[in-house]
């Protein structure tokens, strides 16, 4: 399979803080990367590098067919087309309180990528249809449950069809009964074929949908493989401790 | 009060309304108008981070807030034209007016941006916008519903303000009440109408604010 994202050498720190120390991995097309790891390891600034919400010091990192080494200066227009190879779902899925669900949807595509109006609004309801809100188009954020607000946050990204998505613990501030049905939207894309990258502490989930597993600790990748391997019979003693911790927790 | 009082103030209730439509409201929305503008682009320089544009934006709110009104209207009309800038009295009060409402409000201004939680700018990035379209189309439309109370403010205080046009002879609504008074020493007939007119726009004003920050909280949750 060919690689969709190939991760090189990525450092990062803010101020004398050192967070990412040498991060290497890759990820194939259509594939889903599970990044577990503690609290303060660099797992979702990893994530945030991918697509330079955070820009990298130093390292290569591709997506798509863009390749950006960040021991450079790097000018705007490569950062731009380097963005757009990637979608982003928050924790606090930042939706535009100030737009309904579809004006936060068609946003990109109209505002940025230029699409025609008509053909966005379209895709937008087919992307909440697949997101299970067909009928909520025209409210606004704050009429919506956290999880339902986080399955807007999803489609708000497919609609500009990024080549990888990226999660950062998209379900970490929800209520526990509404974690399911944000977990279930991922695993549908999961099945269509999309290449992600989720940051997660759902450690059954990643076991469920990931093919890869990174555990991330003290900002390098301390281990990785499937899921099988990294979760189940995991060679580092950090990562047996942790995931002792999580899935045991008293 | 007798009759000639009465009289009197009849005689001048339609000189001074003229002299508001035509003075003193142009005067405020005109004033007002640029004076966002200005507001506006002094907030970013203040929020900048090229230091010298940053520094260059506080000093300049700084004089603005610490310095009297009627001081920078007197530079504007009276001090200018001893380096042979002569401007006439109307635009030199809307310069005066405008650079002040540019320092107050940029305060304002930069405040309700700073209100804006950071992930708002991030997702406005994670879907390719620039910088300007991003303080366009997410963080201004939501730092209005900050702003509008305290811009009010600012606003009423403005239309009370242009009153101080009167020393630059300015023919706006208080100038008009003085002339008519002056003959007759009749200062309380006159400056009362003028003071009803001024409560008036006011009036007004927190009608339209109260209106405005409804429509500007649909989205919120009550």
């Amino acid at each position: 399979m060919t690689d969709l994202l190939t991760v090189r050498d990525v450092h990062k720190a803010f101020g004398d803080l050192q967070v990412l120390r040498g991060i290497s991995f890759d990820v194939s097309a259509g594939t889903v990367t599970a990044v577990i790891g503690p609290s303060g390891s660099g797992k979702t600034t990893v994530l945030r590098t991918l697509n330079a919400l955070d820009q990298a010091d130093s390292g290569e990192i591709t997506v798509g067919d863009v390749a950006v080494d960040f021991g450079r200066p790097v000018n705007r227009a490569t950062l731009a087309r380097f963005r757009a190879q990637s979608g982003m779902v928050f924790q606090a899925h930042n939706l535009f309180p100030h737009k309904t669900v579809l004006q936060n949807i068609i946003e990109g595509p109209v505002i940025v990528q230029k699409r025609p109006k008509a053909e966005a609004v379209e895709d937008a309801r087919g992307l909440l249809a697949q997101v299970g809100l067909a009928e909520k188009a025209d409210q606004y954020p704050y009429q919506l449950s956290g999880g339902q607000q986080q399955r807007v946050g999803i489609a708000r990204a497919l609609a500009l069809r990024p080549k990888l998505m990226l999660f950062d613990e998209p379900t970490s501030a929800l209520d526990p009964e509404l974690v399911g049905d944000v977990l279930r939207v991922i695993k549908d894309l999961a099945s269509q074929g999309w290449t992600m990258v989720i940051v997660t502490h759902e450690i059954r989930f990643a076991q469920q949908v990931a093919d890869q597993v990174l555990f991330i600790d003290g900002g390098t990748v301390l281990e990785s493989g499937p899921p099988q391997q990294v979760l189940v019979e995991p060679a580092e003693a950090r990562t047996r401790q942790f995931l002792q911790r999580i899935l045991d927790p008293i | 009060m007798d009759g000639s009082t009465w009289e009197l103030i009849a005689r001048n209730l339609w000189p001074m309304l003229v002299a508001t439509l035509t003075q003193t409201i142009p005067l405020t929305a005109i004033s007002f108008v640029v004076g966002l503008v200005i507001a506006l682009f002094v907030a970013l320089a203040r929020m900048s981070r090229i230091g010298a544009l940053s520094a260059l934006a506080r000093a300049y709110i700084s004089v603005i807030r610490g310095t009297p009104l009627l001081v920078q209207l007197f530079i504007v009309f009276y001090a200018l034209p001893q380096l042979n800038i002569v401007i006439d009295p109307f635009p030199a009060a809307v310069i005066a007016f405008s650079l002040n409402v540019g320092g107050y409000a940029a305060e304002v201004i930069r405040a309700a941006i700073l209100s804006i939680p950071k992930g708002q700018w991030e997702a406005a990035q994670t879907i390719g916008m620039g910088y300007s379209t991003t303080l366009q189309r997410v963080i201004l439309p939501q730092a209005a519903r900050t702003a509008v109370p305290p811009l009010s403010n600012t606003l009423i205080s403005l239309v009370k303000d242009t009153s101080l046009a009167s020393t630059i002879l300015v023919t706006e609504l208080l100038r008009v009440a003085q002339l008519a008074a002056a003959p007759t020493f009749d200062f309380f007939a006159l400056y009362g109408v003028a003071a009803v007119y001024y409560w008036v726009i006011c009036l007004v004003l927190s009608f339209a604010q109260g209106r405005l920050e409804t429509r500007l909280e649909r989205y919120i949750a009550r």
